[in-house]
This record gives structure tokens, C-alpha cells and sequence, in this order.
């Protein structure tokens, strides 16, 4: 399988002397669905910008299936399609004519061209809005309308920075529904996100950056297994005033009628439902707590935080 | 791209230029064509009866050429430094900069969208013209070449403007406290014979005055100045600041971070 994506050594250097990323290596296979995490300010946005042309690199190569993004531009870029964080297109034009003038940026014929339009708008629940101009647009549609935008091209590889920022619990799901089709019909997809649980529910392969640096490179299957303790979430038939005092375990009274405890991989829960059945507390359901990702995703920063700091006061680590 | 990817993304930027100013017609069209209706009225037909003749022609015969000219020029740079600021400041250049349409293209979209304003408006407001005077045309190839070149070159500069833009006050500056002196005292209202010499020789610095000239020169046949050098100083500022242009949008300045 080729690489969809290749970044060597990407250095970004802002005029005003602050370093946005320090040399990030990075490779994104072809069909996978990637997600790129970081907290803000990590330099997500600024490895989108480059990959993009919408950032000036300082030094480091970037390639995408094999095209070279300086001396291969125009090629790299019709591989690629942006679905960028803030909304970037014209307020004034209406729907249909922002995506049918994009699809004339890359050179497609009329025909093509309003024919994608048709096709996208449709999938995208925006073809009865395609005659709206995009300020009348709620926010759930102007991030649809990028979507359709981003693929009119059809691009091999799909780069959504924050897709569902802002999105409703409903259209949030939609657009995962509808970006596993596209990723199972062959594109690659990078996305960017502040949902951990999107990026541990959509993706295979995960990388963290943190203050410019790649902390992290893996599956996200292979990073959740490192995790050594699982959290379990306990509703309980009665409401409860205090935290059952079960020995060697650690409970949480979330809620009156649910508690949370966190148990190293591997051990039997017996004794500790024996612990609770003889304080009178019977658990009527459980599950484990969601977002396991977001307790890795803190102690990776965490840690690549504290070694930073220790870098800075001359620590050797 | 090859060329006819080209001339397709070349097609949709001018096609979103017109539709631009097309749909905005009654901030675009309108107001350039009342003003120099009121031109005619005021400087044409009420003092310019009490002028009396001016290069050898009536006074409304002689303004009508420069009038023409200054709504062409004005227009051409209006559209370039408010479309593309606008685009930067909705950021939706961005759908152009991650294209894979090359600089050139860009720029001449922009400013072929420039010029098919300039040329609206110069057209619209001859139409009213003719309201007022009778217009002959001395030289159509002149007068054509003249129009299209200042159009161009008017475009450009609005295009610069653009980029180093960085609020709506600063794509005014530059109209209000450049472009409507030079204008004013580029010989669209008088002929520079009337001047002592001295200014005379301070008028032939200023550019607009060939630009008018020559225009004039294509529809009434007198001029102050030498047509050849006219239009070989139009085209020497067009290829200088399309190079310029050029430079910008490689550099990435004030579009890229």
C-alpha cells in the first residue's frame, strides 16, 4: 500500500521568531483514516496549512502519493481536498455557485462540474439550500457546504481540520456515517479533532503533536492497550448518600445512583461486587467510561510537557 | 494544469468577478454612471457653455474623452482592491491558494475581472455621453488600445492595494488621496496649454495625463502629449507591476502565514 501523505522534518518558523513545529516526521498510508491530535496551539492547524499551501514552511519536505507539494505543486495539490476550521468561503455567493466555481480552480469541464455538484449537494442533505446564499446557512450547513467544496475534485486525500466543531450530537453522527463511506470507497482521510471519542470511534491510525513535535505514532487500537486500568461505570438500584468502603478498591460516587471505579487490567471484579452486595448496594447495569483515548491523550501531553520543562532547565532526561 | 485546465480556471475566477459587481450593479454600475451624468450636466452644459472652446473643440466635446477615461480607470481599480481584499478577508482566496490554479492565472482573472468593469462602466457612461454631445471616433485602434491598457494597468494597482491591505480603510487611501488628485490634475478637465510652463512641466509627471491624452487623442484627435510615448509608458508600468504582482503572490505576502 503506498503513502498517502509523507512529512520529513517539517519546520515551521513564524517571522516573529516562534518555532510552530520542530522537525515532524510523518507518514499516513493510503486508505487510512487518520487522526492528527494535539491541544491547541500543538501546530495541527499550521501542518494542515503547509500540506495545503496555505503555510510557508521554514524547511522540510512534504510529499503526497509521491508528488512533491514545491517542485510538484499542481499535481500535489488536485491529490488533496481541505476541509478547513474556520468557514472560508463567500458569504454573497449562493450554494451551488461556491461549489461549482471550486470545481473550475481545478479544471474540471461545466458538465463534470455540475454534475458533482448535483451529486455532492444531494449526499450532503444541502441540494434543496443550493440556491441559499451561504450567510443564510446554519452552522451544520456551512460545514456540509466545505465538505461538498473539499470534494468536488474528488480528491484521494481528504483533510478535515475540526469537521465537527460546533455540530449537533445528530449531524455529528451523519458526517461520521457519511466520511466512513467515502474513506471505505478509497480516500484517505485525515482529520483533526477535539472529540477524542471521534477520533477513537472513526480511526485506525493516530498521531498527538504537542508544542510542534510528534509525541505519539500508532494505532489507536495499540494505544489503547497501553492503557493498564479500565474505569467502570456502576448504576445502582437504590440511591446511595456516601461512597461504599470496599477494600482495594477506589470508588467514586459520580451520581447518587451511579458509581465509577477504575480496576487494573485483569482483575476479577468478583470481590468487588461481593463488597458491594454485602453493603447492600446492587448494581442494576454497567459499562466502561467512553473516552479512554482523552486519559491517554493528558498523560502523553502530560509527559511531553514535563520533558519539555525539564529540557528548559538544563535536566538531563 | 495543462492549457485547457487553465483557460477553465481562468473562466471561473472572471466569471466570478462579473457575477460579482453584476449582482452588486446598483453599488457598481449606478453610482459612477450618476456622477459623470452630473459631470456632463454641471461642467458640459451649464459652465461649459460660458467656457467656450478648449483644444479647439467645444468645452463639452473636450471633457466628454477624459470623463470617459476617469470612470474607466477608477472602476477597473475599485473592482481588483475590493473584490480581492474582500476575498482575503472572508478568506475564501484560500479555495484559490489550495488550487492547483498557478499565480498567473489568478492575477489575470482578477484583473480581466477589473477590466470588464472598467470597460462596463466606460461604456454605459459613453452611451450617456451621447446625451450630451455628439461623439466622433478619430482613431479606433487608439482608442481601444488606450482604454484597454489604463483599464489593465488600473486593475493591477488595485490588485497591490489589495495585498497590502489590512482593513476596509486602507483599500480608500490610496483612491482618495492618490488616484482622485492625479485624476483631477491629469488634463481630464483642461488642456495643459493653459498652464504656466512650469506646471506644465510638473503635469508630465503625472501618468494619467498620457492615459487621458491618448484617449482623447482616439476620439477627438488633438492631444498634449506624444501618443507613442503614451502608450509605451502604459506598458512598461503594466509588465513592471504584473511582474511585481507576481512576486506577491509567490512570496505568499499577506495571503500566506
Amino acid at each position: 500500500m503506498s503513502i498517502a501523505l509523507s512529512i520529513k522534518q517539517l519546520v515551521k518558523t513564524y517571522d516573529n521568531g516562534f518555532q510552530a513545529l520542530k522537525g515532524v516526521d510523518l507518514d499516513v498510508k493510503e486508505g487510512d483514516f487518520f487522526a492528527l491530535l494535539g491541544p491547541n496551539g500543538a501546530g495541527k492547524s499550521t501542518t494542515i496549512g503547509v500540506i495545503c499551501s496555505l503555510v510557508t514552511k521554514s524547511a522540510g519536505k512534504v510529499s503526497v502519493f509521491g508528488y512533491d507539494i514545491d517542485t510538484q505543486f499542481a499535481e500535489a495539490k488536485k491529490q488533496i481536498g481541505i476541509v478547513p476550521q474556520e468557514f472560508n468561503f463567500s458569504q454573497f455567493e449562493t450554494v451551488r455557485t461556491i461549489v461549482v466555481n471550486q470545481a473550475g480552480y481545478y479544471g474540471l469541464k461545466k458538465s463534470i462540474a455540475v454534475e458533482r455538484t448535483e451529486k455532492y449537494l444531494k449526499q450532503l442533505g444541502l441540494w434543496d439550500k443550493r440556491d441559499t446564499p451561504a450567510r443564510m446557512l446554519s452552522g451544520g450547513m456551512k460545514r456540509r457546504l466545505m465538505i461538498a467544496r473539499a470534494l468536488i475534485h474528488e480528491p484521494r486525500l481528504l483533510i478535515l481540520d475540526e469537521p465537527t466543531a460546533g455540530v449537533d450530537i445528530e449531524l455529528r453522527r451523519s458526517m461520521w456515517d457519511f466520511l466512513r463511506e467515502i474513506n471505505a470507497k478509497g480516500t484517505t482521510i485525515i482529520l483533526t479533532t477535539h472529540y477524542l471519542e471521534e477520533a477513537e470511534s472513526l480511526c485506525r491510525n493516530v498521531a498527538i503533536i504537542d508544542r510542534g513535535q510528534i509525541v505519539e505514532n500508532t494505532s489507536v487500537k495499540a494505544l489503547l492497550k497501553t492503557l493498564n486500568k479500565e474505569v467502570f461505570i456502576f448504576d445502582t438500584r437504590e440511591a446511595l448518600t456516601s461512597v461504599p468502603d470496599v477494600p482495594d478498591y477506589h470508588l467514586i460516587l459520580a451520581e447518587e445512583h451511579t458509581l465509577e471505579v477504575e480496576v487494573e487490567k485483569g482483575r476479577s471484579l468478583n470481590e468487588l461486587f461481593d463488597g458491594l452486595s454485602q453493603q447492600n448496594v446492587h448494581v442494576v447495569s454497567m459499562r466502561n467510561k467512553a473516552n479512554r483515548l482523552e486519559e491517554l491523550f493528558v498523560s502523553l501531553v502530560k509527559g511531553s510537557a514535563d520533558l519539555a520543562d525539564a529540557q528548559e532547565q538544563g535536566v538531563g532526561v | 494544469m495543462n492549457p485547457q485546465e487553465q483557460w477553465i480556471a481562468l473562466s471561473a475566477i472572471i466569471r466570478k468577478e462579473v457575477h460579482r459587481f453584476m449582482r452588486i450593479w446598483v453599488q457598481t454600475l449606478v453610482p459612477p454612471v450618476i456622477t459623470m451624468a452630473l459631470y456632463f450636466v454641471i461642467f458640459g452644459s451649464l459652465i461649459g457653455s460660458r467656457i467656450g472652446e478648449m483644444g479647439g473643440f467645444d468645452y463639452m466635446a473636450f471633457v466628454v474623452p477624459g470623463l470617459i477615461m476617469m470612470s474607466v480607470l477608477t472602476n477597473s481599480y475599485s473592482n481588483v482592491v475590493s473584490s480581492f481584499y474582500s476575498a482575503k478577508f472572508q478568506r475564501n482566496i484560500e479555495e484559490l491558494l489550495v488550487s492547483p490554479t498557478p499565480n498567473y492565472i489568478i492575477l489575470l482573472g482578477y484583473v480581466l475581472g477589473g477590466v470588464c468593469r472598467g470597460l462596463a462602466v466606460g461604456l454605459i457612461v459613453t452611451l450617456v455621453s451621447l446625451f450630451f454631445t455628439d461623439l466622433h471616433i478619430y482613431s479606433l485602434s487608439v482608442t481601444i488600445g488606450i482604454v484597454f491598457m489604463t483599464s489593465v494597468l488600473f486593475s493591477l494597482m488595485g490588485f497591490v492595494n489589495a495585498v497590502y491591505a489590512n482593513s476596509f480603510d486602507d483599500i480608500s487611501i490610496i483612491p482618495t488621496f492618490v488616484l482622485t488628485p492625479l485624476t483631477y490634475l491629469g488634463g481630464v478637465f483642461y488642456s495643459i496649454s493653459l498652464l504656466p510652463e512650469f506646471w506644465q512641466g510638473v503635469s508630465q509627471l503625472n501618468p494619467v495625463l498620457y492615459m487621458v491624452n491618448a484617449f482623447r487623442y482616439g476620439i477627438l484627435g488633438v492631444s498634449d502629449i506624444n501618443i507613442t510615448f503614451a502608450f509605451a509608458g502604459v506598458g512598461v508600468f503594466i509588465v513592471v507591476l504584473a511582474i511585481y504582482c507576481l512576486h506577491l503572490l509567490k512570496t505568499g505576502k499577506r495571503l500566506r502565514a
